[in-house]
């Protein structure tokens, strides 16, 4: 990351983790590790959000939250998907409430590994996912010109 | 009569990092009731048993909860050791105590940065939470997790902690209890924080026993009760004496955790003072037959795990009744009569854990 184009704004959305993601996630923002020396801001709307985190595998509840938090996030969006159950369902996975990964559900462009996933792993994520909405915001850009 | 409208809390809102969703009935600005809706985190797990063996389902039942794992191991293993007549060995014993209650100063600091977060106090969220990570390296460094470290199984445990490390565990002790000191300070002694917590959401001593409050939100009600005075695990060993708070308010629950970290800090020194030499886990043959009710302490209450064998790998039920359920419907008390900006403080005043709640 040789600079960072824009301060991402993170919506953080627990689909149904076991709460080891979340607080890791959480974990991320406080001094040892303080990723909003970065610029990145944990936000708790989706209207002002660029990247969505997700954490856990998604079930019957929580399917349609996920699909209009997605459907809120303003054009770029990315989606990082945090921990082995959001990225494949995991553990749970044999679960009969549980769909499978986030990606059963909507566009992930992040796999974050890790049960729980470490903050190392997270902030790397998001790291990837800020280099990503570079390209899709230019993507963006040119579909928007050419119209 | 003012005109009553119908506001809706959750599931994703900024102050709760999981999902819980409350329907608030308010008169003007003060709510009547609460209707709470859960089940966004339900997952099944309680039905895996019919799946795993009862040796494999020691890792499912860690992940029940992400901030209480190392207990909800340690009450699944306690069960099926007691249905299969299994001796643990007196040192695996003290090392899940110590453990657990490493676990237990974990989350309570979690939910105290979370509290400060809650009340905009930004810093003592940061002091917080930093403090907390020496914890986290601790169970980094002796088990080779943060959070979900899988130490538990069916017979003891996995890993053993060196007698160097033993000796760093007790020195980060002395050093947490000493930086501990400010930030108690200011949670019980500053004016911003008294002038929120103080009187908001008593509940009084009978409304606690009446809708079966546990843990902490019991404590702080004026109840004695802690399940580690049972004498599970290693605890009939140490002094154990809940510690309790009479005003029944926000304020004392706050007190409670915080005084309960102290006790942490001294049971872990204690434990680590007593431990004996030995063998970590007794070979387990067989298959569990028979049935059990295991009742352990988790930092936000009493837990309890029911564990019904067949004789074959697999169990028959597995059922867990964890605090945050019982301690849902004294939270909806606490909220009846309070401002509308007040709930989302009382609603993490009674540490919610929905992942344990919904399974």
């Amino acid at each position: 990351m040789a600079k960072v184009s824009k301060s991402p704004w993170l919506l953080h959305y627990d689909a149904s983790s076991c709460n080891g993601c979340d607080i890791e996630v959480l974990d991320c923002l406080t001094p040892k590790y303080d990723i909003e020396r970065f610029g990145i801001i944990n936000t708790g709307d989706p209207f002002q959000a660029d990247i969505l985190l997700i954490t856990g595998g998604v079930n019957s509840q929580t399917e349609p939250v996920v699909k209009q938090l997605y459907s809120q996030i303003p054009e770029p969006k990315v989606v990082v998907a945090v921990g082995i159950c959001a990225c494949t369902g995991g553990v749970f996975k044999e679960c009969y409430n549980i769909k499978g990964g986030i990606d059963t559900v909507i566009p992930v462009d992040v796999y974050v590994p890790g049960c729980a996933a470490r903050p190392e792993a997270i902030i790397d994520g998001v790291v990837q996912a800020v280099a990503i909405l570079d390209k899709k915001r230019e993507e963006y850009r040119r579909q928007k010109n050419a119209k | 009569m003012a005109k009553r409208s119908i506001i809706p809390f959750g599931p994703q809102h900024p102050v709760l990092p999981e999902p819980i969703h409350l329907d608030l009935v308010l008169e003007d600005e003060t709510v009547v009731e609460a209707v709470p809706s859960i089940g966004f985190i339900h997952r099944g797990l309680e039905k895996l048993v019919e799946k795993k063996d009862f040796k494999q389902y020691v890792y499912i039942a860690e992940r029940v909860c992400g901030i209480c794992s190392c207990g909800h191991g340690m009450g699944y293993c306690e069960a099926v050791e007691h249905v299969m007549n299994i001796q643990v060995p007196p040192r695996a014993e003290y090392l899940r105590t110590i453990w657990i209650e490493m676990s237990r100063i974990h989350s309570h600091l979690l939910w105290l940065g979370l509290l400060a977060d809650a009340l905009g106090f930004e810093s003592l969220f940061m002091e917080s939470w930093r403090l907390r990570e020496k914890i986290l390296s601790m169970m980094d460094a002796t088990t080779g997790g943060r959070i979900i470290f899988s130490v538990n199984c069916v017979g003891g445990v996995l890993k053993d902690i060196t007698p160097e490390m033993l000796r760093e565990i007790s020195q980060t002790m002395d050093d947490m209890e000493r930086e501990l000191k400010p930030i108690m300070e200011t949670f019980l002694h500053d004016y911003t924080v008294q002038s929120r917590l103080c009187g908001l959401g008593v509940l009084t001593r009978d409304q606690a026993i009446l809708y079966g409050a546990v843990g902490p939100m019991l404590r702080a009600s004026g109840v004695e009760y802690d399940v580690r005075m049972t004498g599970y695990g290693a605890y009939g060993d140490l002094e154990v004496a809940p510690i309790t708070a009479a005003d029944g308010d926000s304020y004392a629950r706050c007190e409670v955790r915080l005084k309960e970290l102290i006790q942490s800090f001294r049971l872990i020194r204690e434990a680590i003072g007593k431990i004996p030499e030995g063998p970590i886990a007794v070979p387990v043959k067989g298959s569990p037959s028979g049935e059990y009710f295991m009742r352990i302490e988790q930092p936000r209450g009493e837990a309890i795990y029911y564990v019904k064998g067949n004789g074959t790998k697999n169990l028959d039920r597995f059922r867990l009744r964890t605090p945050t359920t019982s301690n849902i419907p004294p939270m909806l008390e606490t909220v009846k009569g309070c401002q509308l900006a007040d709930v989302p403080l009382l609603v993490l005043t009674i540490d919610p854990c929905i992942s344990c709640t919904e399974r």
